[in-house]
């Protein structure tokens, strides 16, 4: 994989985690889905769930993200969400 | 002791107990700007994802949604006003409460009735003196503010919007608050909220230079732009609540050390007075001494 993808997630208040990732994993009120580098644009609206990031040092991160939404453009992904707090 | 001079002493007394009282507030207040402006700070990042995701919807999709369309007729504006639960933060509330009589004043002229939402003890009290009517208050967080209190005016506002003019609808809605310009500087502004102008304000590098991708929208443009528009609406709020908050902390610090200057000026005045009220009782007490041995001598 070339570039990673650079991530953020943000809530109401504070920045919570930002940094760069080789894959995300989200669940939308669709389904789950698998975001990677090169992902085409799209907003998504998150189901309660967890998001899973997946750095690219390795590292395995998931944060909970109710009434969120996720956007994705140019390899940069942010998650919004009123209240979003990291798991692990 | 002269009755002068008690006077002047008990004067310098109660000045000085004031200024202690004042210099606390300014103390405190000076270190919890520095707070509320992180708060400022911190919530940049929501907005600015907010509103670029608004804005990518609104741009590529054709969707009427009805907070952002202008209705054809407009009756009744609602204007939400922010001020500060406690005094002693200089003009911070009265001014802010100036703005919002011009601008409903400006609303009426133009044929719309107005009803109003308050933030703070500060409005509620202007309102309850002049026995006016208010639609729904929120008081005890204005210097730190919860989002729990951003979420549920952002929801009493939404829902008296999409309500109809004859249950007691709104067609437009207004802030008024303090935005933190400097510690120095507190400027009241208004903003039109709703019907939303997306671009605008928070994002001008979003909106002037770059070009939106074209979205995928899950599950589609309608219901995305349906969460958003909530959303978006309560990240305006809070961003006013927030800066409000910083603006008054500004202020009151501005307020409370021209109390303590003055205080130290009242101080320094009144010590003189009383030095000089004690001389010239010395001088007196000293005269009548001389006086009354020069005429015992003299009686002799």
């Amino acid at each position: 994989m070339a570039n990673p993808l650079s991530v953020s997630v943000v809530s109401a208040d504070h920045q919570i985690w930002a940094g760069e990732a080789s894959m995300v994993v989200a669940k939308t009120v669709e389904g789950e889905i698998g975001i990677l580098a090169g992902h085409e644009p799209l907003l998504a609206i998150l189901a309660a769930g967890e998001v899973r990031v997946n750095t690219t040092s390795g590292e395995r991160l998931i944060a909970r993200a109710d009434d969120g939404f996720l956007s994705v453009e140019n390899d940069t992904v942010t998650i919004v969400a009123r209240d979003a707090e990291l798991i692990s | 002791m002269g009755a002068q001079l008690r006077g002047y002493r008990s004067k310098i007394k109660s000045a000085q107990t004031t200024k202690k009282i004042t210099r606390a507030m300014e103390l405190i207040s000076a270190s919890r700007i520095q707070k509320a402006q992180q708060r400022v700070a911190a919530s940049a990042p929501y907005s600015k994802a907010i509103t670029r995701a608004v804005s990518a919807v609104a741009t590529y999709s054709n969707v009427d949604h009805p907070l952002t369309s202008e209705r054809e007729k407009l009756d009744t504006a609602a204007i939400v006003i922010f001020t500060s639960d406690r005094g002693l933060a200089g003009a911070f509330s009265s001014s802010i409460l100036k703005e919002a009589e011009q601008l409903a004043e400006l609303l009426r002229s133009e044929g719309k009735k107005v009803v109003y939402y308050l933030v703070g003890r500060k409005a509620v009290g202007y309102f309850s003196f002049r026995k006016r009517d208010s639609v729904k208050a929120w008081t005890g967080s204005t210097d730190q503010p919860v989002f729990e209190t951003a979420k549920e005016i952002g929801d009493a506002v939404v829902e008296a919007y999409n309500l109809d003019d004859q249950e007691g609808g709104v067609d437009e809605i207004h802030l008024v608050y303090n935005r933190f310009v400097s510690m120095v500087s507190q400027v009241p502004e208004v903003v039109r909220l709703l019907p939303l102008e997306i671009v605008e304000g928070d994002a001008p590098e979003a909106s002037s230079s770059d070009v939106y991708p074209l979205y995928e929208f899950e599950p589609d443009a309608e219901t995305v732009l349906d969460a958003l528009l909530p959303i978006y609406v309560e990240s305006r709020i809070w961003n006013a609540m927030l800066q409000s908050a910083a603006a008054e902390h500004a202020a009151r610090q501005k307020a409370m050390k021209s109390a303590s200057d003055n205080a130290d000026n009242l101080i320094r005045d009144y010590t003189r007075l009383a030095n000089n009220a004690r001389q010239s009782e010395i001088t007196q007490q000293i005269s009548e001494i001389v006086g009354g041995a020069d005429a015992l001598a003299s009686a002799k």
